[in-house]
């Protein structure tokens, strides 16, 4: 009954996993970048969502509001100022440019928010620690459940916009061709700034989440950019529903992990994302199929 | 109007010259514990390290195209069997070189999965091999978890005699690594890892052996830093596995690299050095070092990606140490150079 907790409560994690690895995976089919800023932009976001809720004593969910603009600008930004840029120069500067953006941005929070833990879990009251019993040994946070349907949400919301609108079908058309889309009259570049403040606004959701979670501190964006690569990695690079079950594999093995020894939890997670990529590379089934373009925006 | 023919040359004069000048420092440092202070021996140890780590993260970004996040893995692993070894009774100095090449050796099968993974992916993926190993690394009882060990075959030499003999090892260490690069680059396996950082698909159509070529470097580069870990851990005695496998070695590869000039042999020497500098003069403020270390590079990587060495090499036209040809224009009538 036991592990049968830790398979569900994995489940509900990858939910979380889902949603923090949507942003880079949609910002690498579409622009064809890994970022290694990720995590750390992630974490920026929750930092943001706290200086609101202690300036004003309003919920983080209300903050929101103000702090998912903010992200989304924050990524107009970052396209214009590193991204574009880096894209111009070839495959491995986007490498180096943007893991020079994380060690800037981790060490600026920590200048500026000192090296401790914080959470939003006291912001939200009752949501932090309600939850549904189903059973005597089986119980699901509610917060977990909204955090999970978030997730589904957002990848089928996104599903939808690259699929039924304008902005989508010139997002996938950039994906596959900016050089062609330049030629029907299509600003790639602005295409790609408006990708990156979606990536972005994503990003937002998933530090806002973390926070209220779990807690954070300046450089924890490091192995959320880790738990987020292993997801799209598993769930196949480029598929957005691969990416939910990614994030539940990757969830349930972490968990199942964690019950085996204190370590457990990290080791599996990462032994995990090194057996699908031994399977992918000697199973005989192409990797890269996953990488193709017009499945990388579906 | 005579017609004009051409010389390929690979040794200019003025790198003739600079070959000679190399000698010449070499030497004065293979004495340096004799005429340095104890405080200067130990601080060019370090610099040793240093340059060890900017070739190797060089030989892989800036050769065959792989930028790695994770290069910390083989520093970590390095510093980890020299523990292991020198505490199974092997002497500290062989076991930093025995310690590096069994790193080497795991590196072989490594390389062969983490190589398929291209770009970004391969970046992160080497991270995921840090973080693995730096876990598995603490579920070794001989470690302790994150409290760590020391190493404890240091306490059998005076400390005079420890700290000259890690600084001759660190020392020989990156003469051989460096002459090792300087050597590949001049062969076949530079001329097809270059081609391979600038096109691999062309590069692989003309008959270039990408994998293979990747692999040496990846084999390469997991032997050098892993020596350099090994260094680093007869200096600093203890080995702290959150330390060595830490990204802040990334951090500090790919600013001495990119700053110096990625895929040029000299540039990683010179970013090294500058680090150094850097890092005696502003290491103290902590943090704010590391946000100037990261805008530098941001900087660099996104105005000036070619480097500090780089942006010399094509403006005004040095080769200090020739690792590829350069072409004379001759005029045979006057026999005067036309360039």
């Amino acid at each position: 009954m036991n592990f049968l907790n830790q398979i569900i409560q994995g489940v509900l994690l990858g939910g979380f996993y889902a949603l923090l690895a949507c942003g880079l995976s949609f910002m690498f089919g579409v622009m064809r970048i890994i970022n290694l800023a990720h995590g750390s932009l992630a974490i920026l976001a929750a930092f943001l969502l706290m200086g609101f809720c202690n300036y004003t004593n309003l919920s983080p969910f209300i903050g929101l509001l103000l702090v998912l603009p903010v992200m989304a600008l924050l990524g107009w930004a970052l396209q214009f100022t590193v991204l574009d840029r880096s894209l111009r120069a070839g495959p491995l500067i986007p490498v180096l440019s943007t893991f020079g953006v994380a060690v800037i941005l981790d060490n600026s929070m920590f200048e500026v928010y000192g090296a401790n833990s914080q959470s939003l879990g006291p912001n939200i009251g009752n949501l932090a620690y309600n939850s549904w019993n189903l059973t005597n040994t089986i119980s699901i946070a509610q917060l977990d459940a909204l955090v999970f349907v978030t997730a589904v949400v957002v990848l089928g919301g996104l599903q939808i916009i690259l699929r039924y609108t304008a902005l989508g079908r010139t997002i996938r058309a950039t994906a596959s061709d900016p050089a062609v889309v330049d030629l029907i009259g299509v600003n790639a570049r602005m295409v790609y700034a408006a990708a990156a403040a979606m990536a972005m606004v994503m990003i937002g959701l998933a530090g806002a989440f973390l926070a209220m979670r779990n807690s954070f501190d300046p450089y924890a964006g490091g192995p959320q950019l880790i738990f987020a690569f292993e997801t799209i990695v598993i769930g196949g690079l480029g598929s957005l529903w691969g990416t939910l079950v990614g994030g539940i594999v990757l969830g349930v093995a972490q968990n199942i992990g964690a019950t085996i020894s204190p370590h457990g939890f990290l080791i599996a997670g990462h032994l995990t994302f090194l057996v699908v990529l031994v399977a992918r590379t000697f199973g005989g089934r192409i990797a890269w199929r996953a990488l193709l373009p017009k499945r990388a925006a579906s | 109007m005579a017609t004009t023919s051409y010389r390929v040359e690979r040794w200019t004069r003025q790198s003739r010259l600079f070959a000679v000048i190399i000698a010449l420092v070499l030497m004065v440092l293979a004495i340096g514990p004799f005429i340095f202070s104890a405080d200067i021996t130990d601080r060019l140890t370090t610099l040793f390290v240093y340059v060890i780590l900017a070739a190797m993260w060089n030989a892989m970004a800036g050769y065959a195209g792989l930028v790695s996040i994770g290069n910390q893995v083989f520093i970590g692993l390095g510093g980890y069997f020299l523990i292991r070894l020198s505490d199974a009774g092997v002497s500290l100095y062989p076991a930093v070189v025995l310690a590096a090449l069994i790193v080497g050796l795991i590196a072989l099968p490594v390389g062969e999965l983490m190589l398929r993974l291209r770009g970004g992916e391969f970046a992160i993926g080497m991270w995921v091999l840090a973080e693995l190993s730096h876990f598995l690394v603490n579920l070794d009882p001989v470690i302790q978890g994150e409290t760590g060990t020391s190493l404890t075959a240091l306490n059998a030499y005076p400390p005079v005699a420890a700290r000259n003999d890690t600084y001759w090892v660190g020392f020989v260490l990156m003469v051989v690594l460096l002459a090792v690069v300087f050597a590949l680059l001049r062969g076949r396996v530079g001329a097809g890892v270059q081609a391979i950082r600038d096109d691999e698909v062309a590069a692989a159509s003309v008959g270039v052996k990408v994998h293979a070529g990747k692999r040496i470097m990846f084999v390469l580069a997991a032997i050098g830093c892993a020596a350099a870990g090994g260094v680093w851990l007869a200096t600093t005695i203890s080995f702290q596995p959150g330390t060595f496998f830490g990204i802040q070695w990334t951090a500090y590869m790919l600013f001495m690299a990119l700053v110096g000039g990625l895929g040029t042999f000299e540039g990683p020497i010179i970013g090294a050095i500058l680090f150094f500098i850097m890092e005696s003069w502003f290491g103290a403020t902590g943090v704010a070092y590391l946000i100037g270390l990261g805008v530098t590079a941001l900087a660099f990587s996104l105005f000036l990606p070619r480097g500090i060495w780089g942006s010399v090499e094509t403006r005004l036209g040095i080769r200090l140490l020739p690792v590829g040809f350069s072409l004379r224009l001759v005029n045979p009538d006057g026999g005067r150079d036309r360039d």
